[in-house]
């Protein structure tokens, strides 16, 4: 069985490198794309959209209806994550650890639990010694990574990135905090339900701008559209317009890492992480 | 852009990308496809394409390690075959 799928795996390959000698070579300026599609983008984005990044008008005006589906594929991945994974049965775990902060003593409790104190905090059974150097630095990155990814989103338009990065990087952030410390403490900041919200809220903002262009007498998702809501000129719209539509996208990217972390993590119980 | 750089990321690409599912390890074989994506953004960078090397290198490098390697920590380190 492991040599045909070599064989497979080899001829499928080779079939992949012989049809790439047919694709004109990288930077050719006489390949087809090169004279009918990118000119048109490379002269008019500027007039059209005030969007000096090429990149993120195509992806957000003019492929728009593009990445609100890819949007909504992640969203669904979210979704069959969650549907697979998740577990209600609440089911007791064998013991539970508890390290008694001043000591650093670990204990074991066999069925039930330690009545919340000050003095005792419960650490994941994957027994891990406490590490105040990871968890401090981590505490001090994670505002720095949450404003870089602001940025990213909100810089878009001039420089690489987007909603896509700037929300995988939001929602990397609050990953780092259940890796640092655990779960529950990232849990307990972010509930399951309002992270399954902001889901849904990211996608629904992005349809939502498509839709407002709609009622405004327009195409769907011509933000240019969106012109007297917003009081500015319908070129100025359209920048706006992306800038809407990356918003929303950021927020689904970010519901959905955190939402599929939580759930591969721990095993759909929400109760001990990695 | 060097062919002498070009050549060595596309053959470390091909090594690690080989690597990724030859080794026994699962755990080590995710850390292998981290570095696989972040040598294709490095890839993507020198071919000029940046927001697509920014996208690898947050998604490819970055979250889909974390979640290989929360998925390997939930199951098995070794693979059946």
């Amino acid at each position: 069985m492991k040599v045909v799928g070599l064989i497979i795996a080899l001829l499928a390959g080779s079939l992949l490198v012989y049809a790439t000698a047919d694709f004109p070579p990288l930077g050719d300026p006489n390949s087809p794309a090169s004279v009918h599609v990118s000119p048109r983008y490379i002269e008019k984005t500027m007039e059209e959209t005030d969007v000096p990044n090429i990149v993120t008008s195509v992806l957000a005006d003019y492929r728009g209806y593009d990445t609100m589906f890819e949007t909504t594929v992640i969203f669904c991945a979210g979704v069959a994550c969650f549907l697979l994974l998740r577990v209600y049965r609440r089911e007791e775990p064998q013991e539970r650890l508890y390290r008694h902060v001043l000591t650093g003593v670990t204990i074991h409790v066999k069925a039930g639990k330690l009545p919340p104190s000050p003095d005792f905090e419960r650490i994941d059974s994957a027994w891990t010694p406490h590490d105040l150097i990871i968890k401090t630095i981590c505490r001090l990155l994670i505002p720095f990574i949450q404003l870089f990814a602001l940025y990213v989103i909100a810089h878009g338009h001039h420089s690489p990135g987007g909603g896509f990065q700037g929300g995988v990087m939001l929602g990397a952030s609050v990953i780092v905090l259940a890796m640092s410390q655990d779960l529950r403490t990232a849990v307990r900041r972010l509930r399951e339900k309002a992270d399954a919200l902001m889901c849904a809220t990211g996608v629904f903002i992005y349809a939502g701008t498509g839709a407002l262009c709609l009622l405004l007498g327009s195409n769907f998702l011509d933000y240019s559209a969106l012109a007297p809501v917003l009081h500015v000129d319908p070129i100025m719209a359209r920048s706006h317009g992306i800038f809407m539509v990356e918003v929303g996208v950021g927020v689904a990217v970010m519901g959905v890492m955190i939402w599929i972390y939580n759930n591969v993590s721990s095993m759909g119980k929400y109760d001990e992480g990695l | 852009m060097l062919w002498q750089l070009d050549l060595a990321v596309l053959t470390l690409v091909v090594v690690v990308g080989i690597g990724s599912i030859m080794v026994k390890d699962l755990l080590g074989a995710a850390i292998m496809f981290g570095a696989y994506s972040f040598l294709m953004c490095l890839l993507w960078s020198i071919m000029g394409a940046v927001d697509v090397a920014f996208t690898e290198a947050s998604v490819g490098a970055g979250v889909s390690t974390v979640f290989f390697v929360a998925a390997v920590f939930r199951t098995t380190r070794r693979t059946k075959d």
